[in-house]
């Protein structure tokens, strides 16, 4: 309770707040807030720049823009949390039991992560799109996977630092199955800094769906990705430039937010922060590397 | 520091191999059958059939690791299933265009991102550290590809200034020096904005030191403190994120180069997913991933040549 009372006092995690309010509210009241369908289309208005009867514009099939945005927040908070939640869980299967067990498990399981992280994160899931072929699943398949390494790392590093503790040797002791002790003694113990990388992650997650539909390998249309719709409206990019301008501010906020409200939670759970005198900030991370 | 180095080395190639199997597997793995794909739809079975004891896809599969990794340390890919040429040649031509971008996007960016950094690190919660932190933000925040396209809007289409799009016939000239400001812009962006956020929290950190204090408790002027004194030991952790960020960028400059359509490795990949070109991937992105594993190795020794006591950790 008290993370939460710090977290909505946190300056930079309140204006997170609010934009994800925002990003959040699109998703959830698209119906009612969208003026249109993603795909209605009326070529009797292609292009139309933005005016008060079409406040973002229209595109080349004379879709309203706003409507296409309003809906985009739904596929990209699902791209995000899919792909941050396949991250966090194998990622974090694999790093408590590498940290657990150690020995030869412990080498091959961080040796695989290594390679993994041997890959530009877009670039591997690029590699992963191109096995799987594109499409908004498969993108969000592709972003999960490149996270497994980062949250399997944080993950077992956390857990090295907690198995030795008295508590699980006392389990040990008194007779209780590994599972039960990764579950119920270590995992809430080193919870805190994977809400922090999930929460940085899920802004990640939506740049690199972004990129992978930017070029072309993501949803397809008509569906209403972000990422596509940007991509779509490149080559206007000269005449009509609401197009492709547009989509990009909406992932402008929602990354934006999602890294604000990381910080936030990193210094709510930090007590470092909480005793770090004013003017000493706290150790600043990359949200989200490009 | 020979035998920590001769360690990290020996450490490297275990990865070295995982990721060529990895991206050895990346046909095998995938649905379809690259000697249908190389035949095209209209083959006979037989012309498949001849292709595919060709390309050895009959072979155990250990056997075609094997010959897939002795013809890469060769630098031998095969041929493009797209181009027909010789993957390795058309990956030579565009490569020191990527390398290009790369390298003029991390060196803007650790100026200005460092420079950012330092100037917030040293007045901190004044109204340019947030200001500058909050642009950092947004930098880390928005996407490649828009700010590219952004840039393009304002500096190609309304103002003028500079060419959308292309590379220029030689980076040493008015020309090539133009069309190269948008690119390098755009890929460094978020990692100056990086920078400046690790420039910032290191500073912070290293001038509440004792021995900052005792320099200041010497008389030394402020200058001196912050650039003699604080900056140097505050650049060690940067020094690894360089490192790492410019495998990032390698990366990145997929993306950009397709904002751009500049004629680097990225376009070939882009290219080569679309088409199903399996052998210009596989090139790509194992010489990319081989950059990524040589580069952040070189980043290790060289931190550990900064600060000695990783060497003995």
């Amino acid at each position: 309770m008290n993370v939460l009372i710090r977290l909505t006092r946190h300056r930079s995690a309140r204006v997170g707040l609010v934009c994800l309010a925002l990003i959040f509210g699109m998703a959830a009241f698209a119906p009612w807030l969208a003026p249109e369908g993603y795909d209605d289309q009326d070529l009797m208005i292609r292009l139309q720049p933005p005016s008060s009867e079409h406040p973002l514009g229209t595109d080349q099939l004379g879709r309203q823009l706003t409507s296409r945005i309003i809906w985009g927040a739904r596929i990209s908070l699902q791209i995000a949390f899919l792909a941050t939640g396949i991250g966090l869980v194998i990622g974090s299967a694999l790093g408590l039991t590498a940290g657990f067990y150690g020995g030869k498990l412990d080498r091959f399981i961080m040796g695989l992560m290594d390679v993994l992280l041997a890959f530009p994160g877009i670039l591997l899931a690029l590699a992963v799109v191109a096995v799987l072929g594109p499409g908004l699943y498969n993108v969000m398949i592709a972003v999960g996977i490149s996270g497994i390494p980062r949250f399997a790392r944080l993950v077992r590093g956390s857990t090295l630092s907690v198995r030795e503790k008295e508590y699980i040797e006392a389990q040990h002791a008194l007779g209780a199955r590994d599972l039960g002790i990764l579950i119920k003694h270590i995992l809430p113990n080193i919870i805190g800094p994977i809400i922090v990388l999930a929460t940085l992650r899920v802004g990640t997650s939506i740049m690199q769906a972004a990129g992978v539909s930017f070029l072309g390998l993501g949803a397809q249309p008509p569906l209403p990705d972000w990422g596509g719709m940007v991509s779509q409206g490149r080559h206007l990019l000269r005449s009509e430039w609401w197009v492709g301008i547009f989509p990009g501010v909406a992932i402008l906020i929602c990354v934006f937010g999602f890294n604000l409200l990381g910080d936030g939670v990193r210094d709510a759970l930090d007590p470092r922060v909480r005793i770090a005198k004013k003017g000493q900030g706290p150790k600043e991370e990359a949200a989200t590397p490009s | 520091m020979f035998e920590y180095a001769m360690r990290k080395i020996v450490n490297a190639i275990p990865i070295l191999i995982g990721v060529s199997i990895l991206v050895f597997l990346l046909v095998h793995l995938t649905p379809g059958d690259p000697a249908r794909i190389l035949a095209g739809p209209e083959a006979y079975e037989e012309d498949i059939a001849a292709i595919r004891e060709r390309l050895g896809l009959n072979d155990p599969i250990h056997v075609q690791y094997w010959r897939f990794i002795s013809s890469a340390v060769r630098l031998d890919f095969g041929r493009s299933f797209r181009t027909q040429r010789p993957v390795t040649q058309d990956i030579l031509m565009r490569f020191p265009n990527t390398l290009q971008l790369a390298m003029v996007a991390i060196t803007w960016s650790v100026i200005f991102g460092v420079g950012i950094g330092v100037y917030a690190g040293v007045r901190p919660n004044s109204i340019g550290d947030s200001l500058s932190m909050g642009a950092a933000l947004v930098g880390v925040s928005a996407p490649s590809f828009w700010k590219g396209l952004l840039l393009m809007l304002i500096f190609a289409y309304l103002l003028g200034w500079l060419p959308a799009s292309g590379m220029g016939e030689s980076f040493f000239s008015a020309d090539g020096l133009k069309r190269m400001i948008m690119p390098a812009i755009t890929l460094g962006t978020g990692t100056a904005a990086v920078m400046a956020r690790m420039t910032r929290s290191s500073m912070l950190e290293v001038l509440n030191q004792d021995y900052i204090r005792t320099a200041r408790s010497k008389g030394l002027s402020e200058r001196n403190v912050v650039y003699r004194h604080a900056l140097r030991n505050a650049l060690i952790p940067v020094v690894t994120l360089i490192g790492l960020q410019l495998g990032v960028l390698m990366g990145g400059a997929v993306i950009t180069e397709q904002v751009f359509a500049w004629p680097g490795v990225g376009t070939l990949v882009i290219n080569g997913i679309n088409a199903r070109d399996y052998p210009m991937v596989q090139a790509c992105i194992l010489l990319i991933a081989t950059i990524f594993v040589v580069v952040n190795l070189l980043v290790d020794l060289t931190y550990s040549l900064i600060d000695p006591r990783i060497r003995y950790n």
